[in-house]
């Protein structure tokens, strides 16, 4: 009589690849920096969708996965290019001229600040501070491949030989 | 310990401490007002606007709402340095802040422009680094302007702490910073249930309620229409702070004369449809509790509870009490019954409430409570935009002479003006159902067991061999606890009220904000005084509602009934939930 | 003797005179190509055959290849050390791999076209210890960096690892360990330099219950990789240091917070927690000893805020890294409100050392009040960049001329006389003029004059470096950094960085100094956390060590380094100019004209202000602008 029924809504189908994630996680709440971060190898960004099913299924408010999302850097919450490009504006990059490079890239790809993935949705260029490489400064990273000692013409030969192997245009 | 070593100083003065919980509660109690925006005593400390700063000898300066008090500590709160520093970050506030304060919503009772006021800002030495972004006026009930937020996060922690649901929440970081709803989404997208309470707290205009003058000003001016009013009991005990009078002030007569001056035709109290409520709602009570089905049975009455049940419980939703809230059976009634009795067409009436409420602006537009795309309730003002119409008006408030209410509508007892204190449904509730149970008119009204503050409140009524378990909860977060401890067997009731507000619509987010400290408590006060000193307080000795049903309402519960006064629910989606398409 | 040669005696010893090719693995020799080599090296072996051990294998008579974590020597990666000779050979390419092989591994040759050649006497250097950036350090908490193989326990137990927890968990109480750390001196490298042993008292004393250890290795300073290169290179030494801390506070579990941007680090940690937990070091009873020790390696997510604590616990606590007022201190309630110590990466990785020799012979490195060394992250425009590790209380002018090598230009070359400033401490920090190169560096001095140790970075600056340009830089990135939770940091960073670009764009008046001066401090005294109250730092520095420099820019819209865009006025010097033409090639908007063989003039209208003519002048007539 005073009992309720106490079936929470667990019905919606989520992307299995999500649910593993989250499970692996024992759906602990504490554990959303992580989950948020396999979830964006997952997914190579943060997907509207998959931040909702997130929310919903650790039982948190939309907002407050939104707003972790956000705070940190690393967290994309939209598609980036399938070569991220990350360019070293730490101290020891800065003071060796990483910013030319920078405006070299940007003018290959036809990028600014705000606009940070190419057109063809292959670079994504952004600035980070300090890889841990400033002896090489300045430092710039793809994927997950480092390369020190950079100059703005190496870096652009470097985005046109990937671009070459995507069979692009320049 | 002797009282001298537990004593600190506070710009020279020794103070004991005596369980404050932080510097500044103390620095208070001594009589000095440290100004504040991120501080809130029911809320976790932020420590965010460091406006409280203070000198503690060897430490520097240090945020008073953060710092406990230790024995010994040497105070200074007015250094040329501290006053410096918090004209600094005024300043640095309104450099990036939308300055409007003639039309602002929150003109006359902003925190940062009394603060810059008072500091004697004169002149921002800062650039406006302002990027204006645009507006939120998706929801009904309220009105969300990131141009004018100082990010103090108190709404933050109330949507968060008081009522347990988080719809917004902080976003982004560093310059970026913004106190967002999920993905940045409209209020009106998202499990946001118009509570209002982050009105109350925001120090400025970021977050103010939805007002609807302009159109009722519209209403009132035009000829072809016959205007009316419903006035909750809430508001008597509020309005009267608009114009300088003490928080609980009885001026019910002042607010009905006031209406007239603006022009509404009839002047109804809603507490005539509490009355109503009581009927239909103790008598749904006692049916459920004869079958023992549907218990415990939660009150409907406000609206922000019930889309939060549709939100999150919504399992939950047959429990609810089928019945309006007043405000809504009142609309269903006054446009059933009004345009017969004043000879005019339906589509040319307009029913206007006043409420201390956010929540009923919402509530009076959702699809159930219309006929033929005719809305029952056409505007709800809050007390706040009723004093402001009057002043508008040029009505001098305090030397209006009272007057009564229109008839029938206006007729109440004080079991429906209880409806503005949490508690009061329930001791209106029981004045009704035990009386019905037993049979035997009830020794005494009061059912002080019910009434208090605590956030929970429980009690068990015998009556003619029959056990009531009512139980009071007034916050969502408080709610939410409850509605927990039920389903996992710690507790068992037959009937809980639950208002949003905190200490209920006496503390409505359309009340004026008091900056009295116990301003709450003589609100809720000044309605059990109004109980006291009018002619009824049992609702069903309310004989225009009586009158009501032998005139076409038919039986208490009955089919007619149900037709105008009863509702239904639906399940909700969170924010978290809802996909991308329904957004707007 | 030098530590140093200490150590090199020591990893030979416990390798019994055996060969072994250590290839460094170090993220830097590895963006060099350092994994190339180390194939090369396999490869030429297998040729060769020559048995050998990829794996530290005492029985062993075979050479052993490893791979070590870096070794501080970036720029000259990729390293490959040869042992027992202690051989170094810098910027080694595959391609040089049989060479080696067949001469020094065969024959026991040097080849010296792949030894540094030291600068100034033009020798070629042998090994460490005629290398002048390696002879003046002494690499105490360094000692296996770039020695060892960083993902081999085996090797790691065989020098002695683990022994001082063993007995910490075994043989010591609780306030003996915190009594050797507090005798030791030991103040904290995260920054603030506060008493690691105090710190250890106050979580010791925190009533008994859940406890929490955290190392925090989320180096955030933009231009600081010290806990990095620990992590990396011997990760079980910060293990060792986060056993102890456990064992002395009475925690049963700890949490290693690496930033995001060190997968490597990540990913070694784990690793090392994982073979612990493998050998029994880490799980329900550490050493027999009947108490459980669990260890969670977490990656941050990119927020430098998050290397302040109550940030660090909160993100791992999964919430946006905002700090919370202090008190309550970690220690009382930290992590899930239950006490927590809080150290850094570098601070644990000294516990086993200390721990192992004794509080006095810490004591006997660095100064009274600073004993000890320090790392620090050398970089900028110095010959030699690179991890180095000091005695406090070093003077700059060791460090910088000594150690660095001195002063480079632009393009790299050693012009000692260029040097203008020495920026340390990364955004909280301050800057070191040349009349500071006798200043000791160590926690007391450097805050008396403005900086401080901070993580550790040393970013030394020539003349061409606008000092106005470096306090926008570091304002630029607290601003980009800034929580965004109280009023001072997050406008007031913001407006610093609005007026060093009026600074720097010519638009300043000098009354703006003194606002400027004014919100710095106001931004320093009233923020809530250590980001705030520090972002100031680089501003005030600057403005106190080169206001002139200010002055320059603001009076005369004038910047003498050349470097402001929005101020600098190309021209060329007719007396220099000999009108080869090459400035009029490289100019994109064709603003210089002239005759062939006559001065060349250029047109400040048209000019962009890019700096291609002054690269391309080879008479460096073109002034007013940096190449
Ligand atoms: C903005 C900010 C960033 C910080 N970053 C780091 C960091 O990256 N690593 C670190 O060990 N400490 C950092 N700290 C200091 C830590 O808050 C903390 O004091 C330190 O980890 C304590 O360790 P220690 O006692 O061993 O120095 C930072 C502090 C602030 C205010
Ligand atoms: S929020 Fe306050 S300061 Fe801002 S415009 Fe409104 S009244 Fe003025
Ligand atoms: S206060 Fe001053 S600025 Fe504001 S409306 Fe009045 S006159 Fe205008
Ligand atoms: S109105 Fe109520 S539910 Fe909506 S955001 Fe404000 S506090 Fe939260
Ligand atoms: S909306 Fe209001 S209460 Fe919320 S953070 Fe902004 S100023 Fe504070
Ligand atoms: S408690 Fe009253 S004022 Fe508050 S939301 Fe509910 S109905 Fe409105
Ligand atoms: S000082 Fe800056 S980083 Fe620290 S809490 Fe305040 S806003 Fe956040
Ligand atoms: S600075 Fe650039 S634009 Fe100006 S003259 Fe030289 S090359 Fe041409
Ligand atoms: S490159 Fe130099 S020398 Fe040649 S014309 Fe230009 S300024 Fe003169
Ligand atoms: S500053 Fe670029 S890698 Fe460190
Ligand atoms: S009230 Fe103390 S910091 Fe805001
Ligand atoms: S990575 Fe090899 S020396 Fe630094």
């Amino acid at each position: 009589m005073t009992t309720l029924s106490c079936e929470t809504p667990e019905t919606q189908d989520h992307a299995p690849a999500l649910m593993k994630i989250l499970e692996r996680h024992e759906r602990r709440r504490d554990r959303l920096i992580p989950i948020l971060q396999e979830v964006q190898e997952e997914f190579g960004y943060l997907p509207e969708e998959q931040l909702k099913a997130i929310a919903a299924v650790l039982d948190l408010p939309a907002a407050h996965v939104f707003g972790v999302a956000t705070f940190y850097t690393h967290f994309a919450l939209e598609a980036r290019g399938k070569y991220v490009v990350k360019l070293c504006d730490g101290t020891a990059c800065h003071v060796k001229a990483s910013i030319p490079i920078l405006e070299a890239l940007q003018k290959r790809l036809g990028l600014s600040d705000r606009k940070k993935t190419s057109a063809d949705a292959l670079f994504t260029v952004e600035t980070v501070a300090c890889l841990g490489a400033c002896g090489l400064a300045p430092v710039m990273v793809i994927n997950e491949e480092v390369f020190g000692q950079m100059t703005p013409q190496r870096a652009v030969e470097l985005v046109d030989e990937l671009a070459r192997k995507e069979g692009g245009a320049p | 310990m002797t009282t001298t070593e537990n004593t600190l100083q506070i710009d020279g003065r020794r103070v004991a401490i005596d369980g404050e919980r932080n510097l500044l509660e103390l620095i208070r109690k001594s009589g000095i007002q440290l100004p504040t925006f991120c501080y809130h005593s029911d809320l976790s400390v932020y420590g965010a606007c460091r406006l409280c700063l203070v000198e503690v000898e060897g430490r520097g300066l240090s945020g008073a709402c953060s710092t406990p008090p230790e024995p010994g500590m040497n105070l200074r709160t007015n250094t040329d340095e501290i006053r410096e520093i918090r004209k600094i970050s005024v300043e640095l506030l309104l450099a990036n802040h939308d300055n409007q304060c003639p039309t602002c919503p929150k003109s006359d009772g902003c925190g940062l422009q009394r603060l810059a006021h008072q500091l004697g800002v004169e002149k921002v030495r800062y650039k406006s680094v302002l990027t204006r972004k645009p507006i939120d006026a998706s929801s009904h009930a309220l009105v969300r302007d990131p141009n004018k937020c100082v990010l103090c996060g108190d709404c933050v922690r109330v949507c968060r702490e008081i009522q347990g649901i988080g719809a917004i929440d902080f976003a982004h970081r560093g310059h970026e910073a913004a106190v967002l709803p999920a993905f940045g989404s409209g209020l009106a997208q998202v499990e946001c249930v118009n509570c209002g309470q982050c009105t109350v707290v925001c120090p400025t205009g970021a977050l103010s309620p939805k007002p609807e003058m302009d159109e009722t000003w519209r209403d009132l001016s035009d000829p072809d229409l016959t205007v009316v009013a419903q006035v909750a009991p809430a508001v008597r005990v509020a309005l009267g702070e608009a114009f300088g009078l003490p928080p609980g002030t009885l001026s019910t007569g002042q607010v009905v004369a006031a209406l007239r001056r603006l022009g509404f035709r009839h002047v109804y109290d809603t507490a005539f449809a509490a009355d109503l409520t009581v009927m239909e709602e103790g008598t749904e009570l006692l049916g459920r509790v004869m079958k023992r089905e549907k218990l415990p049975q939660f009150t409907s009455c406000c609206p922000a509870w019930v889309k939060y049940a549709e939100h999150f419980l919504p399992e939950l939703l047959p429990q609810l009490s089928t019945c309006r809230s007043p405000q809504q059976m009142f609309g269903a009634l006054l446009k059933d019954r009004l345009p017969q009795s004043l000879g005019i067409p339906r589509e040319k009436l307009r029913v206007v409430s006043v409420m201390p409420c956010t929540a009923k602006k919402y509530e009076a537009r959702r699809g159930e409570f219309a006929k033929d795309g005719q809305p029952d309730v056409d505007r709800v003002l809050t007390t706040q935009e009723l004093a402001r119409m009057v002043k508008a008006a040029g009505i001098l408030f305090h030397e209006l002479e009272p007057e009564s209410f229109d008839m029938p509508f206006g007729l109440a007892s004080g079991a429906g003006v209880l409806f503005a204190n949490s508690g009061g449904v329930t001791e209106a509730a029981l004045r009704f159902a035990v009386e019905k149970i037993t049979g035997e008119p009830l020794p005494g009204v009061d059912f002080h067991e019910v009434r208090g503050e605590a956030g929970l409140r429980e009690a068990t009524i015998r009556a003619g061999g029959l056990e009531l378990r009512v139980a009071i909860v007034h916050g969502l977060g408080n709610a939410k606890a409850l509605v927990e401890a039920v389903r996992e067997g710690r507790a068992a009731y037959d009937f809980v009220e639950v208002m949003s507000c905190p200490g209920g619509c006496v503390n409505g987010a359309g009340q004026p904000v008091g900056r009295e400290r116990d301003g709450r408590k003589k609100r809720a006060r000044g309605i059990y005084e109004a109980d006291k000193t009018m002619p009824l307080h049992k609702s069903q000795e309310n004989v225009f509602v009586g009158a009501c049903y032998a005139a076409g309402l038919g039986d208490i519960g009955g089919e007619k009934a149900h037709a105008l006064l009863h509702t239904h629910y639906h399940g909700r989606p969170l924010a978290a939930e809802t996909r991308s398409e329904e957004r707007e | 003797m030098t530590a140093l040669q200490d150590q090199t005696r020591e990893v030979g010893a416990t390798a019994a005179g055996k060969r072994r090719v250590i290839v460094c693995a170090g993220t830097g020799c590895v963006s060099n190509g350092a994994l190339k080599v180390h194939a090369a090296f396999t490869h030429a072996l297998e040729e060769g055959a020559i048995p050998f051990d990829l794996q530290f294998k005492p029985e062993s008579g075979h050479l052993h290849l490893s791979k070590s974590g870096c070794q501080g020597f970036c720029q000259m990666g990729p390293l490959v050390t040869i042992l027992p000779e202690g051989i170094l050979y810098t910027r080694v390419k595959p391609e040089d791999v049989h060479e080696i092989v067949a001469a020094t591994v065969g024959r026991g040759e040097v080849l010296t076209r792949l030894l540094y050649v030291d600068p100034v006497t033009r020798g070629a250097c042998k090994g460490y210890a005629e290398i002048p950036f390696y002879k003046r350090q002494t690499r105490y908490v360094l000692k296996d960096c770039g020695w060892i193989d960083p993902e081999d326990l085996g090797e790691y137990l065989s020098m002695g690892g683990y022994e001082a927890a063993k007995r910490a968990y075994l043989a010591m109480s609780d306030e003996a360990i915190v009594g050797v750390v507090t005798a030791s001196g030991l103040r904290g490298r995260g920054g603030g330099g506060f008493p690691t042993g105090r710190k250890w008292e106050a979580a010791r004393r925190a009533p008994a219950g859940k406890k929490y250890v955290i190392c925090n290795g989320d180096e955030g300073d933009p231009g600081a990789f010290m806990d990095r290169s620990v992590m990396e290179g011997d990760p079980h030494r910060v293990l060792e240091g986060i056993l102890i801390a456990a064992r002395a506070i009475g925690a049963d579990e700890a949490y290693v917070y690496v930033r995001a941007e060190y997968p490597l680090a990540v990913k070694r940690m784990r690793r090392a927690v994982h073979d612990a937990e493998a050998a029994g070091i880490l799980g329900d009873s550490v050493f027999g000893s009947g108490r459980p020790m669990r260890c969670v390696v977490m990656e941050g997510a990119g927020a430098f805020v998050c290397g302040e604590e109550t940030a660090l616990m909160a993100s791992i606590e999964g919430l946006r890294g905002m700090p919370a007022p202090k008190p309550p201190f970690p220690a009382q309630a930290g992590l899930w409100g239950k006490p927590t110590l809080i150290n850094n990466v570098e601070t644990l990785a000294q516990i086993p050392r200390i721990l192992n020799d004794g509080p006095e012979a810490y004591r006997a490195m660095g100064t009274e009040k600073s004993p000890g060394t320090k790392t620090f992250a050398l970089t900028g425009h110095v010959v030699n960049t690179g991890l180095i590790e000091v005695p406090f209380g070093t003077t700059l002018r060791e460090v910088v001329l000594e150690i660095g090598g001195g002063i480079t230009d632009a393009r790299g070359k050693a012009r000692g006389e260029m040097f203008k400033a020495v920026q340390i401490g990364g955004p909280s920090g301050g800057c070191l003029t040349p009349e500071m190169l006798d200043l000791p560096l160590d926690f007391d001095s450097l805050k008396s004059v403005g900086a401080m140790v901070g993580s550790g970075g040393l970013v030394a600056m020539n003349q061409e470096t606008c000092m106005v340009g470096i306090a926008r830089f570091f304002m630029q990135f607290t601003q980009r950094e800034s929580c965004g939770k109280c009023v001072l940091c997050r406008e007031g960073t913001r407006q610093l960085l609005g007026m060093l670009d009026e600074v720097m764009e010519g638009r300043a008046e000098p009354e703006d100094l003194l606002r400027m001066e004014e919100l710095a401090r106001a931004v320093q005294k009233g923020s809530l956390c250590g980001l705030g109250k520090t972002a100031p730092n680089p501003v005030l520095s600057t403005l106190k060590y080169f206001r002139g420099e200010y002055e320059q820019h603001v009076l005369h819209k004038h910047c003498p380094t050349g470097a402001c865009k929005a101020l600098a006025k190309p021209h060329i010097v007719e007396a220099l100019c000999k009108g080869c033409g090459l400035c009029v090639k490289a100019c994109p908007v064709g603003a210089i004209t002239g005759e062939r063989k006559k001065a060349h003039a250029l047109d400040l209208k048209t000019c962009l202000k890019c700096g291609a003519c002054a690269a391309a002048c080879k008479l460096h007539a073109i002034h007013g602008v940096l190449p």
